[in-house]
């Protein structure tokens, strides 16, 4: 007798979760793909720990708080492995909608991710986009940072070589007339050229060489 | 007392100063892709027969006149004839123009060089849409390579015709590399010649560290066996001949004025024949160098994309069908797609126009060059290298030296002619007029940072130096063999080195240069005059992709003027030069 209703019921879950049902969610895992050599194979025990991750999640909703394990219904489960599923309300009529179910699963992603060692990637929600992460941004762009240090280096390098240039142009132009003033003074102060004195080389005579000079002064007076 | 004319400190500063010159962007970026256009092996006949035959008479040519004129570009032709210094002013007119455009892609360099230092590489991943629920629409549809080249870089606009305005972000690089090359080039031949010793022989260390792990990818041999690979039939392509000619007459860097300049500095007795071969030789073993690098990373690259498309299929099958996690793999793909394809039929031909066929040989065909194969495709190898950011510093690090060197030699070209002029170095320090070359090249260079910059950057990379220096040259060699004369150049060499001049480089001179300079500019000309309307690449955020476009009308006004304001200096200069002293023989003549 209580055959007839038990197939009742089942039919009605079958038509609750089916392929494309209303308010039904396609889900895809990639174990292999995640875990290579330390994969598990996915059984009826997995799927309760899923049926139980999803009613978890349910649970933190407000007004959802009575989820049950057992309103969470899977369906098609493939070899791929994907599956369908759907979450009932408490009378088991209805489904729930699908905008409740979608921000439930997106608030805990994290967890249900981590109970099964995979990630936004390798278990899929298809129609639940999963929130990038959106890229570290510091105050201030590295970029900034770096092109600043060079900047400062360039224009300190620039400075000095300019400095430097004028400097040495400076005494470049003291020392021409420092060596003009030395000639001047060569007159007064006596400069050595080849041991000979300057002025000597000044005199209409010619040079005077002292050595020639006082041999010649001993043979010559008669 | 005269002031000497500074001089290098010794000869292989000279050297290095020619090679920084000469080695440059070029060899990296044009030379892989004429190998690989070309035939790949046997494109190595056709430029190695051009260098011997037209890039060392004609570096050789250059660099004697320098050395024996000691004057910059117009002092020396106008030593030659006075009626020739035109050639002088078109060279300093056409250096002009490259220093304008070419610093900003040292600007570029230092762009990407900074950003280099994130993890990961900002062009690495997509940024995220506004809602975070997935990634940018444009970055999407292209690479995120591209999507930073093009958005991030250089805020591209769709035409040419909208202007934009200036991005602050690439004008403050423009402006560090203009104050980097002044830094560079404030003291003359005493600060250039201590700088390229570095910017000479530190992209050499990059390039053996790079050829070490090129060759150490996955998936490099692909890439190297695809380019050596020779084509023969090829060879009987004319478009092979011409391509390697031009490629080792601008690859050199003849016509500018900057090798004259560099060689006015030398001591006179200074062997430039043996420099002139040197410099030729290595300036081609770099570029041969360069695209073996070059190839592995590209076959790395190849591979790497290839399997990415294979995974991409095996995941869309697999997901369409429910197979087995891991059941599909590349070795039974085949024979998995003839059985799904009977079984489910209807199925299999609504995914089949998904279902790409991966093909390493279309990867490996993908040739670019330029840009595009600078900023696109090497980052897209790189940050797929383990350590990328390390990777990424030394790569933009060695394009910055090989830019700043050959901005050095293009700076060099326009500075002598200026400091030579004694009206203009008696009023002002050899500081000021460089500082205020590097100011106005930099206040111009601003176009290039608008959001159109990269339209016009092409247009002066295509045809601001091309056909001009065609002619230059032309006309510097039959200046040199027949106007000077080419015994009386020859008795002026032998005086100076020492040595007699080699038949064959007579031969060259007079004869056989000018045929192919000739030739290559007939081949130019008729090219421009049969493809009628010019056409140029523009980019489409929309479409994420590259589409042709027609230049408008004012475009290509401007386009005639960049090419006729170089060309038209050697006759205007003529003509004026016959009219003054025409006019001061009419003065002379009531006196006799």
């Amino acid at each position: 007798m209580l055959w007839p209703l038990f197939f009742l019921v089942t039919a009605i879950h079958a038509e609750l979760c089916q392929p494309d049902a209303e308010n039904a969610f396609k889900v895809r895992l990639s174990i292999k793909t995640a875990l290579g050599d330390k994969s598990y194979a996915w059984d009826t025990n997995e799927e309760y720990l899923f049926k139980a991750m999803v009613a978890f999640s349910m649970r933190k909703v407000p007004n959802r708080g009575a989820t049950e394990i057992s309103h969470v219904l899977l369906c098609n489960v493939t070899q791929r492995v994907s599956f369908w599923f759907v979450v009932t309300d408490p009378s088991k009529n209805h489904t729930l909608p699908a905008v409740e179910v979608q921000s439930a699963i997106r608030m805990n992603r994290d967890r249900i991710n981590n109970a099964f060692f995979l990630n936004d990637q390798t278990l899929e929600f298809l129609k639940i986009p999963s929130t990038l992460a959106p890229p570290a941004d510091p105050a201030v762009p590295v970029w900034i940072i770096i092109f600043g240090v060079i900047f400062c280096i360039v224009i300190v390098a620039i400075t000095l070589l300019i400095l430097s240039g004028i400097r040495q142009r400076r005494r470049k132009n003291k020392g021409p007339s420092e060596v003009e003033d030395a000639e001047d003074k060569c007159e007064t102060v006596i400069a050595i050229e080849n041991g000979i004195p300057c002025d000597a080389l000044d005199t209409k005579d010619g040079c005077m060489n002292e050595a020639f000079m006082t041999e010649g002064e001993r043979l010559t007076p008669l | 007392m005269e002031k000497t004319r500074p001089l290098w400190t010794n000869p292989l500063q000279f050297v290095f100063a020619c090679i920084s010159y000469a080695v440059g962007l070029g060899n990296v970026w044009r030379f892989p892709y004429l190998c690989q256009m070309y035939g790949g092996g046997s494109f190595l006949v056709p430029y190695i027969i051009m260098l011997i035959v037209e890039g060392m008479p004609l570096l050789y040519l250059e660099l004697a006149v320098g050395q024996r004129m000691r004057q910059g570009s117009i002092g020396a032709w106008r030593t030659i004839s006075p009626y020739l210094s035109g050639v002088g002013v078109a060279s300093v007119v056409v250096s002009f123009f490259l220093s304008m455009y070419y610093n900003v892609i040292n600007a570029w360099a230092f762009w990407y060089l900074f950003h280099s230092f994130q993890d990961p590489l900002p062009w690495s991943v997509c940024p995220l849409n506004s809602n975070h629920t997935g990634y940018n629409e444009e970055c999407e549809k292209a690479s995120s390579t591209q999507y930073f080249w093009y958005r991030k870089t250089l805020n591209i606009s769709p035409s040419i015709q909208e202007n934009g305005g200036v991005q602050w972000e690439p004008a403050l690089c423009l402006i560090l590399a203009w104050l980097t090359v002044y830094l560079c080039i404030l003291r003359g031949t005493e600060s250039t010649g201590k700088v390229v010793y570095f910017t000479a022989s530190l992209p050499y260390c990059v390039l053996i560290i790079y050829l070490v792990r090129g060759l150490t990818l996955h998936g490099a041999t692909n890439g190297l066996a695809y380019m050596f690979t020779p084509k023969l039939e090829q060879l009987a392509n004319p478009k092979a001949w011409i391509n390697a000619a031009t490629q080792i007459f601008f690859s050199l860097g003849l016509g500018f004025g900057s090798l004259i300049a560099f060689a006015s500095y030398n001591e006179p007795s200074n062997n430039c024949q043996k420099h002139a071969i040197i410099v030729s030789l290595i300036n081609s073993c770099t570029s041969i160098f360069a695209s073996l690098v070059t190839f592995s990373i590209y076959g790395f690259k190849a591979t790497f994309n290839y399997e990415n498309c294979l995974n991409k299929v095996i995941l869309l099958l697999t997901n369409s069908f429910d197979l087995e996690d891991g059941f599909l793999t590349v070795s039974n793909l085949e024979q998995v797609k003839t059985y799904l394809a009977s079984t489910y039929p209807s199925k299999y031909s609504e995914l089949f126009p998904q279902i790409k066929n991966c093909s390493l040989e279309s990867e490996l065909d993908t040739a670019v060059q330029g840009t595009g194969l600078a900023f696109i495709v090497y980052t897209e190898a790189i940050k797929n290298m383990e350590v990328s950011q390390l990777w990424s510093v030394l790569y933009f690090f060695m394009l910055l030296m090989l830019g700043i060197g050959s901005m050095l030699g293009n700076t060099a070209a326009i500075l002598t002619p200026l400091t030579d002029s004694k009206v203009i170095s008696s009023h002002l320090p050899k500081e000021v007029i460089s500082g205020l070359v590097c100011l106005i090249n930099c206040a111009i260079g601003m176009v290039f940072t608008m959001e159109a910059g990269n339209y016009w950057f092409d247009i002066f990379n295509d045809y601001a130096a091309t056909l001009s220096l065609l002619l230059i040259v032309l006309v510097e060699t039959v200046a040199v063999c027949y106007v000077y004369g080419l015994r009386r150049f020859e008795s002026d060499l032998q005086s100076m080195t020492g040595r007699s001049l080699n038949w064959y480089w007579k031969i060259m001179w007079a004869g056989v240069s000018p045929l192919l300079i000739i030739s290559l500019f007939i081949f130019y000309l008729s090219d421009y005059i049969l493809t009628g309307t010019l056409q140029y690449q523009a980019w489409d955020a929309s479409q994420g992709q590259l589409v042709t476009k027609d230049y408008p009308t004012y475009v290509l006004a401007f386009i005639g003027l960049l090419v006729a304001s170089s060309i038209m200096c050697i006759p205007l200069v003529a003509l004026g030069t016959f009219a003054m002293r025409h006019f001061k023989r009419g003065d002379t003549d009531p006196v006799a």
